[in-house]
């Protein structure tokens, strides 16, 4: 049977109830006749020969550049660069993506007897990965050979011997990256692009960059005017970094980027319903609804937790090219929308959403208050081209239960930022100006990126930020089922029910409000029209 | 009393009401989804013939099962309505599966009966290959035989590469494959031209091809008469019995596994088993020597080759062909001879 593209469902009296995330579980909702339901496309094929596809992708590359064998010779300083553990959600099973590519890679280094290679995780001001997370993105193989020699690094976006300043754009944005990259003979950049914001010049722009560099487009004013993330044309925050990522080859850094995109088989065959259309679901599919659904309520969050994080995605690659950034990442945004755009007519009063256990900047970690904002005003909110798909002033309803917890090892700053800068403002703008510089640069959040395994000590209002278009958009946030108090202290009105949520947004939107509800997973992106 | 009756009975009435009103309002996901008004309903999705998922019935869970119903239940069945003489099998002995077992056809049990006489170390780790169109042609019929016989469905009227496909990859995966490469069951007991299936998988796998001759079978359950194609009115033995399960001796015969000579293609191959196949069936009315022998002796100018063919004769011909009367030389005398193994003197 062929692949059924997305569609969108009007909700009648025959519709069953419409599955919602909500954290580390899933509900039911019935939603009010006459709402719309998104549904995602069915996934892509995957590639036969994803080795043999990667192989002809850098024989055979896009745009200005050659062959990455002739680009290779003996002598030469090469550098690999990939993402890091924010990419792909969940983590794949392996072999990761990343693995395949850069051991491609790495044969062709050998038989062009490259000596000076170094592979460096380019994550910017995320956290360090742990051996295990390297391990399983990069393989034993590759591993092996370069960690125990140093080889195998992490971006230190505060290590000034290793950051080198290679000007200004025309904008007077700084760009100061990494040096190992900038002053190799050969960059090669491993991406995974799971959305249509991954890759391009931001690779490197902001995969290598360091607080300085990142603060020209990581902020209120620039987040409020990319509308949205995924439509780069339409997004500021890509109009920087394609500003950077030009000055930055003009500047003699040479870049070879390779792209790959997956399919949205999310979930292991387990957990198949959550993939399915509601009216579709079998006895199976039912039963293992009934059977997680009561058995996470059931269990301690911490053991739900951890039962969600150790899942591996059965993602598979359904495309990869390389090449010249701009022509490389014009065909791997066509491949992503492909996959994963669905066309819908006009806006609505209240969008739905129900949230899941995962964020980029949670993967086995904690999803915190912070997060669970970012992931639906600064993830969720932005999965459309053209107009949002809830009107200005209209309402956006997450699920999610928002507890007030955090890993004190991956998130201390966000502590801080929830107990000292939210309890002042949840103004992007004023948080921006009061509360950044201080937390950008304390000594002991650095020293913690630096030496741990912490995200650095700005990266709560990078999270904070990236809400600001939607929350300049919407009229009110409402979330159903969270902690009363986390939810008000982010500034959102708490419901215990989506009946209370939809009474709640009444008072917004008018009693007969239209209704659109995204249905995820898989992740999709939405055409408004 | 009659008011405490009739409470008793309103009550009851009652209670069923309102369990029935339960049932009526549990929703998903303890009741069936309902299907939006707004969405067409595809036609529902026949998973039968050669789209049948199988991959259950190898499953452990279903292994497992198997192998008891057939050691405790078929295997007893099967030494009571056909008790077999097995031959042949110190040729499995020193030969590494997984392997091909080719086997003429002439009735539906030749399946179960020759399952049952594997060793055991073939019997529970082997598939057949069995027509898609007419064991996988319903739900039910597919569940049965995937499960009672670790079936898989081929399609047997033309060239299928999934079949093949599927075939092979289960060999290469380490399961041993009974196929009948007359591709049907024989219309009159001789036997049918070979198809080529058998020794492709072979030249495709590298495993090797044991001819296996099953006599006798076809006393146990003939051809249905409305089932025979061939001449107008059928063979008269058949007619007789069709469709009914009678009990009779059978003989097993496995021979030489076969591997494809270098450069030998798949139709010569397959000339190859169903000459050893041939061969085994003159094995039954006599011993290996005598059997060789004559196929030594004969010419292979003359049609002696296909002679387990039968004549090209009238069906009522080909079936006294098949079915000699007993000479005043042969066994005992008793009971007429049919199917009974006949020793050189």
């Amino acid at each position: 049977m062929s692949r059924r593209p997305g569609f969108v469902l009007e909700v009648d009296k025959s519709t069953p109830p419409t599955l919602f995330w909500n954290g580390e579980g899933f509900t039911l909702e019935t939603l009010p006749e006459g709402s719309r339901v998104i549904y995602a496309p069915e996934p892509m094929k995957a590639l036969d020969d994803p080795y043999g596809a990667i192989r002809h992708a850098l024989l055979n590359p896009v745009g200005d550049r050659d062959p990455l064998p002739a680009l290779l010779f003996a002598g030469m300083k090469l550098t690999i660069c990939f993402d890091d553990i924010s990419l792909p959600l969940p983590p794949m099973e392996a072999p990761d993506i990343r693995q395949m590519v850069i051991e491609t890679v790495l044969d062709l280094a050998a038989d062009a007897g490259v000596d000076d290679v170094m592979l460096i995780a380019a994550l910017a001001l995320h956290r360090r990965m742990t051996e295990d997370e390297l391990r399983h993105a990069l393989g034993d193989r590759v591993y092996d050979a370069f960690a125990p020699h140093g080889l195998l690094t992490q971006h230190d976006a505060e290590d000034p011997d290793n950051l080198i300043h290679l000007g200004q754009t025309e904008s007077g944005e700084d760009i100061e990256i990494n040096k190992r990259a900038a002053t190799s003979d050969l960059l090669v950049y491993v991406n995974i692009n799971l959305v249509a914001m991954d890759g391009g010049h931001k690779s490197v722009a902001t995969g290598l960059a360091s607080y300085k560099s990142l603060r020209h487009h990581h902020n209120p004013q620039t987040m409020q005017h990319s509308r949205s993330f995924m439509d780069a044309p339409a997004s500021e925050l890509h109009s920087s970094n394609w500003r950077m990522g030009r000055f930055i080859a003009d500047a003699g850094v040479k870049i070879f980027q390779i792209e790959t995109t997956l399919n949205t088989d999310t979930f292991p065959s387990s957990f198949a319903f959550l993939q399915k259309r509601e009216w579709e679901w079998n006895l199976r599919d039912r039963a293992t609804y009934a059977a997680t659904a009561a058995s996470l309520r059931g269990v301690p969050p911490r053991l739900a937790r951890g039962i969600f994080h150790s899942i591996k995605s059965p993602h598979a690659m359904t495309s990869v090219q390389a090449g010249e950034v701009e022509a490389v990442h014009a065909i791997t945004t066509e491949n992503v929308w492909k996959q994963q755009g669905v066309d819908v007519q006009g806006q609505t009063d209240i969008l739905t959403l129900g949230l899941p256990y995962i964020c980029p900047y949670n993967v086995n970690s904690i999803m915190n208050p912070i997060l669970v904002a970012c992931l639906g005003l600064g993830y969720f909110f932005n999965l459309y081209r053209g107009k949002p798909l809830v009107r200005e002033g209209g309402v956006l309803i997450l699920r999610h239960p928002t507890r007030p917890e955090f890993h004190p090892g991956h998130h201390p700053s966000y502590i801080d930022f929830y107990e000292q800068v939210l309890t002042q403002t949840v103004d992007p703008v004023a948080i921006h100006k009061q509360f950044e510089e201080s937390f950008a640069t304390d000594p002991w959040y650095i020293h913690l990126y630096r030496t741990g395994h912490a995200y650095h000590g700005v990266h709560p209002f990078y999270m904070w930020y990236w809400c600001a278009h939607a929350l300049e958009h919407l009229g009110r946030v409402i979330i159903v089922g969270g902690d009363p108090a986390a939810v008000r202290r982010l500034g959102f009105s708490p419901a215990s029910s989506m009946n209370d949520a939809l009474e709640i947004a009444s008072d917004v939107v008018g009693p007969s409000p239209t209704l659109t509800h995204l249905h995820t997973p898989p992740i999709m992106m939405a055409d408004v029209h | 009393m009659a008011g405490s009756g009739g409470a008793g009975v309103g009550g009851v009435g009652g209670r069923a009401q309102r369990l029935v009103g339960r049932a009526r309002s549990l929703r998903l996901p303890l009741a069936a989804p309902s299907w939006p008004a707004t969405v067409e309903r595809p036609d529902p999705e026949r998973k039968v013939g050669l789209e049948y998922d199988h991959e259950w019935s190898r499953r452990y869970p279903a292994r497992l099962a198997r192998a008891m119903v057939m050691d405790n239940l078929a295997r007893p069945v099967a030494q009571l309505i056909a008790p077999a003489t097995v031959r042949g099998l110190e040729h499995l002995r020193h030969v590494q599966g997984p392997l091909i077992f080719a086997a003429n056809h002439a009735s539906h049990v030749d399946t179960p009966l020759l399952l049952t006489n594997l060793p055991v170390e073939y019997r529970h780790h082997t598939v057949v290959a069995a027509a898609s169109d007419y064991f996988f042609d319903r739900t039910w019929k597919s569940m049965l035989w995937s499960f009672s016989l670790a079936a898989i469905p081929i399609e047997r009227s033309k060239v299928n590469r999934r079949s093949a496909d599927t075939a092979a990859d289960l060999i290469e995966d380490g399961w041993n494959l009974v196929i009948f490469p007359e591709g049907g069951r024989s219309p009159d007991g001789w036997t049918q031209p070979f198809r080529g299936g058998a020794a492709y998988l072979a030249r495709r796998t590298g495993r090797p091809v044991v001819p296996v001759y099953l006599h006798g079978t076809r006393h146990v359950l003939p051809k249905t008469p409305d089932e025979t194609a061939v001449a107008p009115g059928g063979s008269g033995t058949e007619s007789r019995h069709g469709g009914r399960l009678r009990r009779a001796p059978i003989s097993v015969l496995f021979g030489a596994p076969l591997t494809p000579d270098e450069g030998e293609n798949a139709h010569r191959f397959s000339d190859r088993i169903e000459a050893a196949v041939a061969n085994l069936a003159r094995e039954v009315h006599s011993d290996w020597w005598q059997a060789r022998r004559s196929i030594s002796a004969a010419d292979p100018t003359d049609g002696a080759a296909d002679s387990h063919r039968g004549p090209e004769a009238p069906a009522w011909r080909r079936s006294w062909a098949l079915d000699p009367r007993p000479t005043s030389g042969s066994g005992s005398g008793s009971g007429g001879g049919r199917g009974r193994t006949t020793w050189p003197e």
